[in-house]
């Protein structure tokens, strides 16, 4: 049985906790409600991006084009680029990307990670790392671009016949879920239609049996468009990512500051028992000392 | 023929303008193009410069960044980097965005950090010139 000091002492650790866990809510909200607002603002752009080259490339396909970053050949060797986060007390969100991520061949798979606990796993598990990087909490457009040049390298340089990205995909405050979508080669590439985000699902069809004129040439075009199109990709990717982790840190930060606070609830109903057989102890003994004396 | 031409401008930011124009002017790679209503088919490119639109006889003008258009019959979408109103330009910020770009240039760089520099410095010349020729 604790002593009342005992009780005492741990309801005011606890509490303090709690003080902490509490501010960190407040951060988090506070990031979050900004990242959450910029990785939806961008989603139309990549998702029209995406649908601008997706009908372009279906007229394209006919072969007299052909971009290297098309090339597909059958996978050897593949490269995971994994987006985490750099710090953790974010709840299950990076246990359920490295559990997405353990799922490639240790053998035949690079990994590139953003963020600090993607890094770390890899380390851990003696998988292959070949490049680290680290992306802020507001994401620059030069950081994915830095990404992108070093998987576009690898794969152009026959290293890795395949690349994919791992990242959290933010549904909601509540919801995260870890999303494997293969980048390099641009061979799947099918049309988003995503009506929730007022995507324009008008510009993907209609055109796509009609000729469209190129301006200056298809070649030229096609090669402006696929690198921005790739940067473009992974930018938003780190975007969403930094929704997701501030999300599910003020998640599990809430609930932390929930838990601790009804531990004191308990914890405080315990001490007022104790105090009180311990006065009811004493009442007792007076009783009994004067009843004995008299 | 078609009647109309809805106009969408998107940037990584969010859709910045949307609306059903009467025509509009691009500053294409290889100059100046007017699209209007019933414009066959056409994707392209677009560099920074400024941009017209002409809707029920008003005419609004914005600087673009570098981007990409796609043209059907009756609709304009425009995928740029950067996109503002002539009236929301602050041309104290991008006389200072220009000089830093201009200062970037003048040191030892990667080819990519140098295009981005080039790059910013594009986008802070087109504001100004939309600034001074077309607020008021």
């Amino acid at each position: 049985m604790a002593s009342m000091r005992d009780i005492r002492r741990r309801i005011k650790s606890v509490r303090s906790t709690a003080q902490i866990t509490k501010a960190m809510q407040m951060v988090a909200a506070a990031k979050m409600r900004r990242s959450q607002q910029a990785a939806l603002n961008s989603r139309p752009y990549s998702h029209m991006l995406h649908n601008m080259l997706v009908s372009i490339y279906t007229q394209l396909e006919n072969g007299f084009f052909c971009s290297p970053l098309y090339s597909n050949r059958p996978v050897q060797k593949e490269a995971v680029i994994l987006v985490t986060t750099d710090k953790g007390l974010c709840g299950g969100l990076n246990t359920n990307l490295i559990r997405e991520a353990s799922r490639f061949n240790p053998e035949s798979t690079v990994f590139l990670t953003a963020g600090r606990k993607g890094a770390q796993f890899v380390h851990r598990t003696k998988r292959q790392l070949v490049g680290e990087f680290t992306f802020h909490d507001a994401p620059q457009y030069s950081e994915a671009r830095s990404i992108v040049k070093m998987a576009t390298e690898l794969f152009l340089e026959g290293k890795v016949d395949k690349v994919s990205i791992i990242y959290p995909k933010f549904k909601s405050t509540m919801s995260q879920t870890p999303t494997t979508q293969a980048l390099l080669p641009l061979t799947e590439l099918k049309p988003v239609t995503d009506k929730e985000y007022s995507v324009d699902d008008e510009d993907t069809p209609e055109t796509q049996h009609s000729d469209i004129l190129f301006e200056p040439s298809p070649k030229a075009l096609f090669s402006a468009l696929l690198p921005h199109y790739l940067n473009t990709i992974v930018y938003h990717v780190l975007l969403e990512a930094k929704a997701c982790e501030f999300s599910a840190r003020m998640v599990s930060m809430k609930s932390a500051t929930d838990n601790a606070n009804s531990l004191i609830k308990e914890l405080t109903i315990h001490y007022n028992k104790l105090r009180q057989t311990g006065i009811t102890n004493q009442l007792l003994e007076i009783a009994s000392a004067t009843s004995s004396l008299s | 023929m078609a009647t109309g031409l809805h106009l969408k401008i998107v940037t990584p930011e969010g859709i910045h303008w949307e609306g059903d124009i009467d025509s509009v002017t691009l500053p294409g790679r290889e100059g100046e193009m007017g699209i209007l209503p019933g414009h066959i088919a056409l994707a392209t490119q677009i560099v920074a410069g400024e941009l017209t639109v002409q809707q029920n006889g008003t005419t609004l003008f914005l600087a673009v960044g570098d981007g990409f258009v796609k043209v059907t019959s009756s609709r304009v979408t425009i995928l740029t980097d950067m996109a503002v109103s002539a009236a929301d330009i602050d041309e104290a910020q991008v006389e200072l965005a220009k000089k830093q770009a201009e200062a970037r240039l003048q040191q030892k760089l990667s080819a990519e950090e140098i295009a981005a520099a080039q790059s910013a410095l594009a986008q802070s010349i087109a504001l100004l010139r939309v600034k001074k020729t077309r607020s008021k």
